[in-house]
């Protein structure tokens, strides 16, 4: 198996864009990865991509060219943006090619995400009953970890508080004005113990990244950031998951715990080797449980940790360097990407206003989603 | 009144969940349909149990939800049967102030609307 690379990045503003599609705003994303990487589309051998409202992704070949690629579409929850990237990864790992694409985009309907019990495997009452909510999922994890481990709802509130500031220097972001802690503590209670201001919203986007073999690199000369690993792990039993009406007793651990400790493993290094990272942060609750989750720091320490300020820009380990969800929003498809898309940036040293002072050689990204998926993808310089 | 799904409690002056077991001892509630139900075995779940998390829904959910027209919010949470599983209900007859992890809570049958009934739970008195 031979290494891989993104050597093209490319984004289009999150949020909300009335005049393009998901679709359009992907394309978008394609053409600023291409141009980065300095090729055309003509010489992208392999693509793979998804979305979960915008349609199939291999329509783009229409816009981009009917270059007769193989153009697998991918959708795995809010891991597709990680699922699309291991898809092209293996496919220059295997030598099948040397340069390709992997892409995603989103663009949702206003409103927290509503589903279809059936879809889930779920009886239909307990849609009915308003028991199938995500926002409820995390209110109902946190509750419980902030009572066993200490962690104090000032800290939910520096969690956002941090998230605006970051994205108040991030082109892309969605939400990108300063709100203080005690605004964001007493905005609206939408599932105690998190807030409106703490949680983050379904939007638009889109990203793209191109992914290149050591052979191509050498050839282009390419600022090229390197793919050490991407892993995905889906829920053992006994763990808590999102649109479950019941946990089991029997305690296998969690799919977040279990694709970090595989995805140190693999790359070969551990969490004190990370120099910026990218957590999924459906809500501030979730930012400080998956600091455990990801062997980041213990169970209770995130109260320090936010409090010194340890995550911030210019922090020991900067976390969420755009803003992460919270500011960005959440578009399924491109979600993941984003997390990517930043952590290159950040390596690459071009974060402009946001660039992290710790000269960053290891970036690190999670997401989680429904119904109870994690991946990790660790990337190096 | 009608509950809202059948076979989700026992009927009687002391309802239980009925759950059920697999071959391998693995206990699932509500009971599965279909094929994932042959060779289950129906199993009352305890009547009481620990308060494991809560929350309360503060703004009407999106369909499916189809609760009644005026919306009141209300508290959910997943209690703890001893030795058997943790399972989500709504819990009525309190305050969100007044819950805390731990706390006992027992099984209680209450109204969802004005025409069918659900399970629910309620602290434990004196507890």
């Amino acid at each position: 198996m031979s290494d891989v690379y993104i050597i093209g990045a490319g984004i289009h503003q999150f949020g909300r864009t009335e005049e393009r599609t998901g679709r359009e705003q992907g394309i978008f994303a394609v053409h600023q990865a291409l141009k980065d990487a300095g090729l055309e589309w003509s010489d992208v051998q392999f693509a793979a991509g998804g979305s979960r409202d915008g349609g199939n992704a291999d329509i783009m070949l229409n816009d981009l060219g009917l270059s007769t690629i193989p153009f697998v579409n991918v959708f795995n929850g809010c891991a597709t943006g990680g699922s699309a990237l291991a898809t092209a990864k293996s496919a220059i790992a295997a030598g099948e090619c040397d340069i390709a694409m992997a892409v995603g985009y989103d663009k949702h309907p206003r409103g927290a995400f509503t589903a279809n019990p059936k879809n889930y495997g779920l009886p239909d009452w307990y849609g009915q009953t308003g028991m199938m909510m995500t926002t409820q999922f995390f209110a109902l994890k946190i509750q419980r970890y902030m009572q066993l481990h200490g962690i104090s709802r000032e800290t939910l509130g520096r969690v956002a508080n941090k998230s605006f500031r970051n994205a108040e220097k991030a082109d892309h972001a969605w939400r990108r004005q300063p709100i203080d802690i005690d605004t964001i503590m007493e905005s609206q209670v939408i599932n105690d113990p998190l807030t409106k201001y703490m949680f983050c919203a379904p939007g638009e986007g889109g990203v793209a990244l191109i992914l290149a073999s050591g052979k191509k690199v050498r050839e282009l000369g390419a600022d090229a950031v390197k793919v050490s690993n991407v892993t995905i792990r889906s829920r053992p039993r006994g763990s808590f998951e999102v649109y479950s009406p019941t946990i089991d007793l029997v305690d296998e651990g969690i799919p977040t715990t279990l694709a970090s400790k595989a995805a140190y493993e693999a790359a070969g290094i551990g969490p004190e080797d990370i120099d910026v990272a990218q957590l999924q942060d459906t809500e501030a609750g979730a930012e400080i449980l998956h600091m455990a989750e990801n062997g980041i720091c213990k169970d209770g320490e995130q109260e320090q940790w936010l409090a010194e300020g340890r995550t911030e820009l210019d922090g020991a380990l900067p976390i969420n360097t755009d803003g992460g969800c919270i500011a960005c929003g959440e578009p399924i498809g491109a979600t993941g990407l984003r997390q990517i898309y930043e952590n290159v940036t950040q390596l690459r040293g071009r974060g402009g206003a946001r660039q992290v002072q710790n000269k960053p050689k290891t970036a690190y990204s999670h997401v989680y989603g429904a119904p109870g998926l994690s991946g990790i993808t660790i990337l190096e310089v | 009144m009608q509950p809202i799904a059948p076979n989700l409690w026992s009927e009687g002056p002391e309802p239980q969940l009925l759950g059920a077991r697999d071959a391998d001892g693995k206990l699932v509630f509500p009971i599965p349909e279909g094929d994932a139900a042959k060779g289950m075995k129906v199993v009352k779940l305890s009547r009481t149990g620990t308060l494991w998390s809560y929350t309360k829904q503060e703004f009407k959910p999106g369909p499916p939800y189809d609760g009644p027209e005026e919306f009141e919010p209300f508290l959910i949470g997943f209690i703890e049967l001893p030795g058997e599983i943790i399972v989500e209900g709504h819990i009525v007859e309190t305050t969100l102030e007044d819950l805390k992890l731990g706390m006992e809570m027992e099984l209680v049958i209450t109204a969802f609307d004005d025409q069918r009934s659900m399970y629910a739970f309620r602290p434990v008195e004196g507890k």
